[in-house]
């Protein structure tokens, strides 16, 4: 038993996104504008 | 809860009438789960990371066209939309677990179906009754003490009071009936498997 407690428990693995993925998810949403024109819609991404 | 889910509705509210930031509060609140939930799945912090960005990249093309028509559930929706990515990268890299009988495994060798076809119940059917033919060609003593073991699922010892005779006779009558029938079975070629 002791040896069992003694053993290192598993690494905890930080899940989270990079927070350059975060950014560019912003920055991604900020660029993106919807044109509407008539009844169709454009995407443009202005960057 | 409810009130987590009312501040969502408002905060897609906000981000569709034009406030960037009500996104970054959505992503801050949801990225652990919704990241989690990916690398479950693909075990792979590279591809959950692409995941996870192209999950929120049709959130917002979705928001922004005005396509979204789920207020109150934006998480749900937002894991769905990262659950059908992880099936098209799955898709796509073909590594979705598949039994395609083309290893050395079969899949089919451990999983059979226990119950005869047709063909093969056909084939029971004969066996049997070629069998039963056979026994009653066999001298009447020894049918008799076949039958009792085999039919009747006796045991030797009440096949000898039954019969009267001593469990070595009855031995002996079993022994030659089946001696009897390999014979007949030879002699006739009758194939007996199924």
């Amino acid at each position: 038993m002791a040896k069992i407690y003694s053993q290192q428990t598993s690494k905890k693995i930080n899940l989270q996104p990079k927070d350059e993925t975060i950014s560019f998810l912003l920055n991604y949403s900020k660029a993106l504008s919807v044109i509407n024109y008539n009844k169709l819609k454009f995407e443009a991404l202005l960057n | 809860m409810k009130t987590e889910l009312i501040q969502d509705a408002a905060l897609v509210s906000r981000y569709i009438n034009g406030d960037e930031n009500a996104l970054s509060v959505l992503i801050g609140r949801h990225k652990q789960k919704i990241y989690s939930f990916i690398y479950s799945k693909v075990y792979d912090k590279d591809v959950t990371e692409d995941i996870f960005q192209d999950t929120f990249i049709k959130v917002i093309r979705t928001l922004k066209l005005g396509k979204y028509n789920e207020e109150g559930k934006f998480l749900p929706w937002v894991m769905r939309i990262a659950h059908n990515l992880v099936i098209d990268y799955f898709r796509k890299n073909n590594r979705m677990p598949k039994f395609d009988n083309a290893g050395e495994f079969s899949i089919f060798s451990v999983l059979s179906d226990s119950s005869l076809n047709a063909e093969k119940s056909l084939i029971k059917d004969q066996v049997e009754s070629d069998v039963r033919r056979i026994i009653e060609e066999l001298p009447e003593d020894q049918k008799q003490v076949l039958k009792m073991r085999i039919y009747q699922d006796m045991s030797f010892k009440e096949i000898s009071e039954r019969t009267g005779v001593s469990i070595n006779t009855a031995l002996g009558r079993m022994r030659y009936a089946l001696i009897n029938m390999r014979k007949v079975i030879e002699q006739n070629n009758i194939v007996l498997t199924n």
